[in-house]
């Protein structure tokens, strides 16, 4: 916890609201800095994730929300700061983490079917070198069937839809059995029977406990899908419960300027200003 | 082992047996086991390799061999040992290889040019190198520069049976490793980053599928030579996706296929000693190739081709029922003459899609015209219904203009699904612009056809 000791020392930034750091958060980010080629993308990010809600973050195109969760991973070079899940380094933390990647990070063509993609999700319990068994891929499909699939278990990657493809992903990262869930965008793109199915996943997660951090682009639906939100623009404007921290004058923080040329975005301002 | 006819008379169907039969001396048959284990190795290595994107990695690494078996072979005659060592030789040939490899590497990472050019630079630059020491190993006083230009060709007739045992034991264990290794090898190929969230390294897996590309590559210089052995990695592997959507399936058919090549080509080898042995090899695995492409039924040319002519068969099939049903619907005969239904139905694939529909008793030809049937009439009705009912839901939900929801719907309706009608029928009923009965909603624009 050494990190904890020198956080107060740390001038606190204005635009941040920092909450303090609890040990055994599944989630502590602290002084995060990540660029690429030099520049910037995100710049001390200080932030603890609560356990067992469902958290998003939100930011415009290029806010590094999709870095900060990269970053959280291992899968991008960190310049400074430290990340701690559940009070302890992520190698040690590997079986508690799951990840939905973005869905364009993949080939698509790959020659494997949906199960077997969704098994994938079962080989961190397994040794290397060591088969797949029957009650893993058993418990593969059980998570396909979660995400209403399990009819297209045969099915090559390729011959599903965008949607049927990201319910797959989906249903590899629940095969995982973590107790943290990193999704990147997984509402992107997809249709309404994806997003029902998704939304269901979400909601069976929380109610058996366990943490859910969604990058997520559509504003309209963070106060219906979420409890927590944590407003990123290269730093972290706010974070805290959706009632308290998902305000105009946050969102404002957030986009800037580029608020008023979202069409979107104004009008889940009007709808807020409806609420308040 | 040279059965073969120096002359390059073609040698008698006997012989040909014999050796492709493991009868053409014990010689001759432990160089075709070797050589086929080779093909098995390669192919299932190359599996792994192409997937992962590293085919020109093998080609960088074959090449980049030669001022290493070069180095090796002067070294050897300096010593005073002999320079036709084939572990001696296929040592330099690793360590030369690999350090070309990592020459790549570290230019792709320190610097920001394309790995490609990288590849390009580092492969002519050793293989430049190794041709200079070529050079001058031809000047040097030992008998024994001829073989080294095996290596560069390939060559199976002459080589000994402990070559040939070397070849096929490091095949053999290269195999059984990416075979233990196919879980792992599968999951950092499809999504190396979903790999290292579960704790993987992907410099160690990679490292490992490095080693057996090395491996293969290495051993197979010998026999097919370092200018050619990339195609025995990279061949196999692309046939073998034409025929499959399956990574097990396609690593046993490279697999297959590579054993193939390496079986008929060192068989020809040993029947035309003269001929390099890679070269015959190549050509063998590029006629695997070149049929998988065309004649494969999941992926190839041909099999496309026809579902793509299908697919306009079904789409003509339906213009043409619903040109027959609209056109007595805007109050035509039963009859149609052929030339009202033109504007619609042309071209081979309609004329395919009449003969068909006539011949399963949908529509029937009269002299002045065309007649649907009543089981024509049935299906005309239900392919009517899905038109219409995609046109409602397109004016409903997409704004369109009556006059414009028939190209649009034209569109899509040849690929609607029965689950995908049923949600059309639900969401149309939820707006109260489905209809009561179970026939078509009428026509949201002039019907053409009848004029």
């Amino acid at each position: 916890m050494s990190f904890l000791a020198g956080h107060s020392a740390e001038p606190s930034s204005p635009l941040s609201s920092r909450p303090e750091h609890r040990p055994g958060s599944p989630l502590a980010v602290h002084g995060l800095t990540v660029a690429y080629n030099k520049k910037p993308v995100l710049w001390d990010v200080e932030w603890d994730a609560p356990e067992g809600r469902l958290i998003a973050i939100v930011g415009p195109n290029g806010a590094g929300k999709s870095t900060l969760v990269k970053a959280c991973l291992g899968l991008v070079p960190v310049v400074s700061g430290q990340v701690a899940f559940f009070g302890s380094s992520l190698r040690r933390s590997r079986r508690l983490v799951g990840y939905v990647p973005q869905r364009g990070s993949v080939d698509w063509d790959f020659p494997v079917s949906a199960l077997e993609v969704v098994t994938m999700g079962r080989y961190g319990m397994l040794g290397w070198c060591r088969p797949v068994t029957r009650r893993h891929r058993e418990a593969a499909l059980a998570c396909l069937d979660q995400v209403g699939m399990a009819d297209y278990a045969g099915r090559q990657i390729s011959q599903l839809s965008g949607g049927q493809q990201q319910r797959v992903f989906l249903a590899r990262a629940l095969a995982q059995e973590a107790q943290l869930y990193f999704m990147d965008e997984p509402f992107a793109g997809v249709d309404a029977a994806t997003e029902r199915a998704i939304v269901d996943v979400l909601k069976r997660l929380k109610e058996n406990g366990r943490t859910v951090i969604v990058v997520h682009h559509d504003l309209q639906t963070v106060r219906d899908y979420f409890d927590e939100v944590l407003l990123l623009n290269m730093r972290v404007v706010a974070a805290g419960p959706v009632d308290e921290v998902f305000t105009i004058e946050n969102l404002r923080k957030t986009y800037g300027a580029r608020l008023a040329l979202l069409e979107q975005a104004s009008s889940a301002l009007a709808d807020l200003a409806r609420v308040s | 082992m040279s059965i073969g006819h120096e002359s390059g008379v073609w040698p008698s169907l006997g012989e040909t047996l014999h050796v492709l039969t493991f009868q053409g001396g014990f010689n001759t048959s432990v160089v075709l086991v070797g050589v086929t284990l080779l093909g098995v190795a390669a192919g299932l290595v190359g599996t792994f390799a192409v997937l992962r994107r590293r085919a020109l990695m093998s080609d960088t690494l074959s090449h980049a061999t030669l001022p290493g078996i070069t180095l090796a072979f002067i070294v050897a005659v300096m010593l005073g040992a002999s320079g036709r060592s084939l572990p001696v030789l296929l040592a330099g040939a690793a360590l030369s290889g690999i350090l070309g490899v990592l020459t790549v590497q570290f230019i792709s990472r320190h610097t920001r040019l394309p790995e490609d050019a990288a590849m390009g630079a580092v492969l002519s630059v050793f293989f430049g190198l190794g041709f200079v020491m070529l050079s001058y190993i031809q000047t040097m006083a030992t008998g024994e520069q001829g073989g080294i230009g095996k290596f560069i060709y390939g060559q199976t007739a002459t080589m000994g049976v402990t070559d040939a045992t070397v070849i096929g034991i490091v095949a053999l264990g290269t195999t059984l490793a990416s075979l233990l290794l196919f879980k792992e090898f599968r999951l950092v190929c499809f999504d190396p980053d979903y790999a290292t969230v579960l704790g993987w390294r992907i410099s160690l897996i990679d490292l490992a599928m490095m080693a057996l590309v090395v491996a293969v590559t290495v051993v197979g210089l010998r026999a097919v030579g370092l200018i050619l052995v990339i195609a025995l990695v990279v061949i196999p592997p692309a046939a073998a996706r034409f025929w499959t959507e399956r990574l097990w399936v396609m690593a046993v058919v490279a697999a297959l296929l590579g054993g193939l090549s390496g079986y008929l080509g060192a068989a020809a080898s040993a029947l035309f000693p003269r001929f390099p042995a890679g070269g015959i090899i190549v050509l063998v695995a590029g006629f695997f190739f070149l049929l998988s492409l065309l004649f494969a039924p999941a992926r190839g040319v041909l099999a496309a081709g026809f579902r793509q002519l299908r697919l306009r068969r079904d789409i003509a099939s339906q213009h043409l029922l619903r040109g027959l049903f609209e056109a007595g619907e805007a109050g035509g005969g039963e009859v149609v003459p052929a030339a009202a239904l033109r504007s619609r139905v042309h071209g081979p694939a309609a004329r395919l899609a009449l003969a068909r529909l006539t011949w399963q008793g949908l529509i029937a030809r009269r002299p002045d015209g065309l007649r649907l049937t009543p089981k024509g009439r049935e299906e005309a009705l239900r392919i009517t219904r899905n038109h219409r009912l995609w046109e409602q839901f397109l004016m409903a939900y997409a704004d369109l203009a009556p006059s414009h929801v028939d190209h649009s719907a034209d569109l899509v309706e040849h690929v609607l699904s029965s689950d995908m009608v049923e949600e059309l029928e639900r969401q149309l009923k939820a707006r109260g612009r489905l209809p009561r009965h179970a026939g078509p909603p009428p026509s949201p624009h002039p019907l053409a056809s009848g004029a």
